[in-house]
């Protein structure tokens, strides 16, 4: 068996759940364990116990309303990306979820655990950034509300406490008027991204948020700057590193290529609403 | 200290299975080592390569990154499971061996169940969607033109 043993609780109520995992300081929490079972498996983590969330009830529900979409943390990626009302709402979120995996990868990873995983590679956390969502979390300490620019400190690392589990998220809807638009490069369709885009545009303001690029999620403003400046511009702001997948250069060229891209589509979609 | 053993009831092809595993038993070792359904192939164990790829309650699920434990209570669905009520090929399977959609075999089970799945949700997809229904798995024998054409031969026989 290639993960290390470890004591397993599905508990069935939220308390129980931040009990369990006050009680040990080295406890995870499993949702779709589409990022964590291979790190089991690789034995990069070696947690005592998990605390499997999948038994709990109330946390499957996807809630579209005026203002936004809330978002389980059981709801699966493809039934997000299923959801038609969520599409209406805030196209974005599939458009950056077609990206996310494949599609047996997407059945059964969560989108609110791709959220709390913090990878810089997730294209969810820079749609939540660049959003202005949130993650609302229990803990033993009570609920509470963690903003986008607040929710990831590092790479993979995120201002939940250990107790706490994320039980919901928040991706305000478009506002009337407002565009949006994601294009990434991957060696192939649902692979993690060398290089992802999430634009929004909003009368005069132009947001970039990038997926692959930096450590933690950035959002880039790039109102007022002209059509031919916002790759460059885009660049400065960001300053890629080379990693196994692509060289710095390789990447600041995607960047370039791939904001001027995504912001005509963003202005587009705009236009047509 | 030895390890706690979980008494668990899979049904698996409709067959009801009472096993005592640890809890790190992957649904992909339970499936082979413990009910002896060595259909269902284990590559790259971290979710890759869909070669593990099962039916969980009729979705396709990589059964390496689902512990066996997680699995209570849902309908499991393998290769095994694939053919029709009276042991011969389903469409699937017998799309793959008229289009020659295989050679080594290993990588064969986890585009069965994942077309089996895909076809159900897509009965009459275009060229563009059948390749995208198995692009989440690697076969490293074929070069995919044969696997893309046994899913449009598949839904022409399903
Ligand atoms: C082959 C492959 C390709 C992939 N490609 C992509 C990709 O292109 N883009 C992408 O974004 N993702 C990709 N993923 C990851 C996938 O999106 C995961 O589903 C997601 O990252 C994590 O969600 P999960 O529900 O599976 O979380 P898990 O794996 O169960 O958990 C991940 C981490 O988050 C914690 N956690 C999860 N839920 C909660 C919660 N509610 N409260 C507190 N902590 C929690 C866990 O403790 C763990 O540390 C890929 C995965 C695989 C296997
Ligand atoms: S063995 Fe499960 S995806 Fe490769
Ligand atoms: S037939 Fe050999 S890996 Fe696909």
């Amino acid at each position: 068996m290639k993960p290390a043993p470890f004591s397993y609780l599905r508990p069935t109520s939220l308390a129980e759940a931040v009990q369990a995992l006050s009680a040990d300081p080295d406890a995870k929490v499993l949702a779709g364990g589409q990022s964590l079972v291979p790190l089991l498996s690789m034995r990069l983590a070696a947690p005592s116990t998990i605390v499997d969330i999948n038994g709990l009830t109330g946390l499957s529900d996807i809630e579209v309303g005026d203002d936004g979409v809330r978002v389980g943390a059981l709801v699966r990626h493809a039934d997000l990306l299923a959801h038609d009302g969520v599409r209406r709402s805030q196209p974005l979120v599939p458009l950056a979820l077609a990206h996310v995996a494949h599609a047996t990868i997407r059945n059964r990873g969560t989108t609110v655990g791709s959220l709390v995983h913090a990878d810089a590679a997730a294209e969810m956390p820079a749609v939540l950034a660049l959003l202005g969502g949130s993650v609302e979390v229990v803990g033993s300490a009570g609920a509470r509300t963690i903003d986008a620019d607040d929710l990831v400190v590092g790479p993979l690392e995120t201002s939940l406490a250990h107790d706490e589990i994320a039980v919901s998220a928040w991706f305000p809807a478009l506002a009337p008027g407002a565009g949006v638009a994601f294009d990434e490069i991957a060696r192939r369709q649902g692979d993690y991204a060398l290089c992802g885009v999430a634009v929004l545009v909003e009368g005069d303001s132009v947001r970039a948020s990038y997926v692959s690029v930096s450590d933690v999620p950035v959002v880039v403003d790039l109102s007022g700057v002209a059509d031919d400046d916002l790759g460059d511009a885009a660049v400065a702001a960001l300053d890629p590193a080379d990693d196994i997948h692509a060289t710095a250069a390789y990447r600041a060229q995607l960047v370039r290529v791939l904001t001027r891209r995504v912001v005509a589509a963003a202005r587009e979609g705009a236009d047509r609403r | 200290m030895s390890e706690t053993l979980h008494e668990l009831r899979l049904v698996v092809n409709g067959v009801t299975h009472d096993l005592r595993v640890p809890a790190r038993r992957l649904l992909s070792d339970a499936l082979r080592q413990d009910l002896g359904l060595t259909g269902t192939h284990v590559g790259c164990e971290h979710g890759v390569c869909g070669a593990c790829t099962v039916l969980l309650d009729g979705r396709p699920v990589r059964a390496c990154l689902l512990f066996a434990v997680s699995a209570v209570g849902c309908e499991v669905t393998t290769v095994e499971g694939l053919t029709n009520p009276d042991g011969s090929l389903g469409p699937v399977q017998q799309a793959f061996l008229e289009c020659h959609g295989l050679q080594c075999g290993f990588c064969t089970p986890g585009f069965l169940t994942t077309i089996t799945a895909g076809l159900r949700d897509n009965p009459a997809p275009t060229h563009e969607e059948a390749r995208e229904m198995v692009a989440g798995n690697l076969c490293r024998c074929t070069g995919y033109q044969n696997i893309v054409r046994a899913v449009e031969r598949a839904a022409e026989l399903s």
